[in-house]
């Protein structure tokens, strides 16, 4: 039962990451029909950034406060550079530029930081709870409270953006139709580089949440990314909704896997999971439409 | 006539390389071998994606089983190297059916997601049965050279000629497949497989075949690899080596076999020459970056300015006919797509050889009408 309960919670600390990579993905599908391969190289490099912030002797959360900024900006920046030139060109054309942005990033950390671990800190301690004797485990902890709070706070956010705000209407008539919202003043252009900054700065969340268990090095994200996508996909990658509702099933799925069954075994499960999903819903859990455009 | 033609190009390539590899250093013979290993995989990845219009960025799996099933079979049942070669082309192949009967009804992300996770998730296998998979360590075996060669010939000549006779058989196996029946059949359901169903199509079916031919070249791909290096690690085909397969298909040119023969090339032989030449300019910290900050630009410049890469600059250089299905889109074409942009980004209409079926037809006059894209084909 402890075992259980300690799993459940890992599951879902673990799984609050995989939702945010997820949702950052989503939120640069629905705007541009481009999967963001770079998604984790970018979450990468702002941790670094961070990590030199942290060095300098500034404070933690300058540190996150300037990751978080230096993702908007690198999302910017990278969607009105490298990957509006492939607007209306198929969609390969797409995917090759963003793996070619990857291996970019990847390799201008490894030439600017060298490819050693780096230890990162937690915003807060990862000593899990106890209720008397009764351990809660890692899951439990100050720093994964803080991080499922984090990333279901922006969550929060981005609906309210979304729903609420002019700016937020502007996205979504964007999303569902360029050429509409164009006629109709919108400025689609803008929305889109707008879409790539806010993934990119959820996406600088992740990697602050998250590098403190892996270390850093130029690849560190490189498999919370694989995991991210494929809890994007669970979910239906029209969906924010669905990233982290299939977030918080891969996690808790691959952390059972762990526990119970082999270490060696999680990315084995997540790729049954996926395949089992896709099987009966080829778009994901929460796909928006049955329809496929053909 | 097609099949003596393309026949004949390969033996008389063959010849050649045959005669250059005796006068190359061991090396070179062993960087002939892989780049003639890695064509047959780039040249099955192209025909999957290029010509049947799936995307796979998982394609190391289908080598890691190649070079493991090659592994094994020589340790444990010692077959001859050449039924070791077929049989792992097999075992992929089966491999590549089940795969494609689970992505068959897969789109884009969905399916890019799916054999992403493939190529991360299979090498764990190795670690997970230690005993028969020897875990990180991989596994070693044995190869030796045919006797009537005599005891002095080089095992990286006999690597060489091996690996360069593979590739081209396939080659020749794959150029004819693309002329056939079934190869029009995936070039129109690529174009657009609603039309290509109504027009009789097993469109599942085409997915799942196209999935088998391009896994078991990539089996034959990894079974080669493995007997050059006569070893197997699950480190030798991570998913760096999937992303890798992808990228020198689509700088090669996306749905050309001789693009596949151009990516092959750049991918066994560029990186060492960018590192050395890192190394000798006194890059000597990140020389182990240097290489992949090149191939990075590359594969973005590329995209952005030659899309229809290698092959395709090539034959626009020379003025041939044919463009590949990596967006030959005319102005028109291309300012349609762009204002219907999440609809658009469907390829152009490919450059079926003859239309010999009616889903060719439809397919194409279908394509064509979507994007604006008047055909221009071979004559």
């Amino acid at each position: 039962m402890q075992e259980f309960i300690e799993f459940t919670l890992g599951g879902l600390s673990d799984g609050m990451i995989y939702a945010a990579v997820g949702l950052s993905l989503v939120l640069i599908w629905r705007g541009t029909r481009v999967v963001n391969y770079a998604q984790g190289g970018m979450a990468m490099f702002t941790s670094y950034i961070a990590l030199i912030v942290i060095n300098a002797g500034a404070s933690y959360w300058l540190a996150f406060a300037v990751a978080l900024v230096s993702g908007l900006v690198l999302g910017a920046v990278l969607e009105r550079v490298v990957v509006r030139p492939t607007a209306g060109k198929p969609p390969l054309n797409a995917v090759i530029v963003t793996i070619g942005l990857l291996i970019l990033i990847e390799g201008v950390a490894g030439i600017i930081y060298g490819s050693k671990n780096r230890s990162f800190p937690a915003a807060y301690s990862i000593v899990g709870a106890k209720v008397g004797n009764f351990a809660l485990g890692a899951g439990s902890s100050p720093s994964a409270i803080f991080t499922a709070a984090s990333v279901l706070g922006a969550a929060v956010l981005l609906a309210v953006l979304f729903r609420f705000t002019p700016i937020g209407l502007r996205m979504r008539a964007s999303a569902f139709s360029a050429t509409v919202a164009q006629l109709m003043g919108v400025r689609v252009g803008r929305m889109t580089t707008l879409g790539w900054a806010l993934a990119g700065l959820i996406g600088a969340l992740a990697g602050m949440l998250v590098t403190p268990q892996t270390f850093l090095y130029p690849n560190s994200m490189d498999s919370i990314f694989v995991l991210g996508f494929t809890a994007a996909v669970i979910g239906g990658l029209d969906s924010p909704v669905g990233a982290i509702v299939g977030g918080l099933i891969l996690g808790v799925l691959l952390n059972y896997v762990t526990g119970y069954v082999g270490s060696n075994l999680p990315e084995l499960a997540g790729l049954a999971v996926l395949v089992l999903v896709l099987m009966f819903r080829p778009s994901g859990l929460f796909a928006s439409t049955a329809t496929r455009q053909v | 006539m097609t099949l003596a033609r393309h026949a004949g190009i390969a033996i008389v390539a063959g010849v050649v390389l045959l005669a250059l590899s005796s006068k190359l250093d061991s090396f070179r013979q062993y960087q002939l071998a892989q780049v003639a290993a890695t064509v047959i995989a780039v040249a099955g990845l192209t025909v999957l994606i290029g010509i049947s219009g799936q995307l796979s960025v998982g394609h190391g799996a289908f080598m890691f089983i190649g070079g493991y099933a090659t592994a094994l079979i020589v340790m444990h049942l010692k077959w001859p190297l050449v039924a070791a070669i077929v049989a792992s082309a097999f075992v992929a192949g089966v491999a590549g059916a089940i795969m494609g009967v689970a992505a068959a009804r897969l789109r884009g992300p969905y399916l890019a997601g799916a054999t992403l996770m493939l190529a991360v998730a299979l090498p764990a296998v190795a670690f997970q049965w230690q005993t028969a998979f020897g875990g990180d360590q991989g596994l070693d075996f044995t190869v030796t050279t045919p006797g009537f060669l005599g005891a002095s010939f080089q095992l990286t000549e006999w690597d060489a000629w091996v690996c360069c006779v593979c590739a081209l058989i396939v080659l020749v196996m794959l150029a004819n497949l693309l002329r056939s029946r079934v190869g029009r059949n995936w070039r129109a359901l690529r174009d657009n497989d609603t039309a290509a169903a109504l027009a009789g199509l097993n469109v599942g079916q085409l997915r799942v075949r196209a999935f088998i031919v391009s896994a078991a070249c990539a089996g034959v791909s990894g079974s080669l690899l493995a007997v050059t290096m006569l070893n197997v690690t699950p480190g030798a085909f991570t998913l760096a080596l999937s992303i890798q397969l992808l990228t020198a298909v689509v700088l090669g040119g996306l749905g050309s076999l001789a693009g596949a023969i151009w990516g092959g090339i750049i991918l066994v032989l560029v990186p060492p020459f960018l590192t050395n030449t890192a190394a000798s300019h006194g890059f000597s910290a990140g020389s182990a970056s240097v290489p992949i900050v090149g191939y990075g630009l590359v594969l973005i410049v590329v995209m952005l300015v030659f899309p229809a890469g290698i092959q395709g600059g090539i034959r626009r250089l020379f003025g041939l006919a044919g463009p590949t299905a990596a967006g030959h889109v005319s102005a028109i074409g291309r300012r349609w797509q762009f204002a219907w942009k999440p609809a658009g980004g469907r390829s152009a209409a490919g450059n079926p050889a003859g239309y010999g079926t009616a889903g060719d037809q439809i397919a194409a006059r279908e394509a064509a009408g979507k994007n604006g894209v008047t055909e221009e084909g071979t004559p």
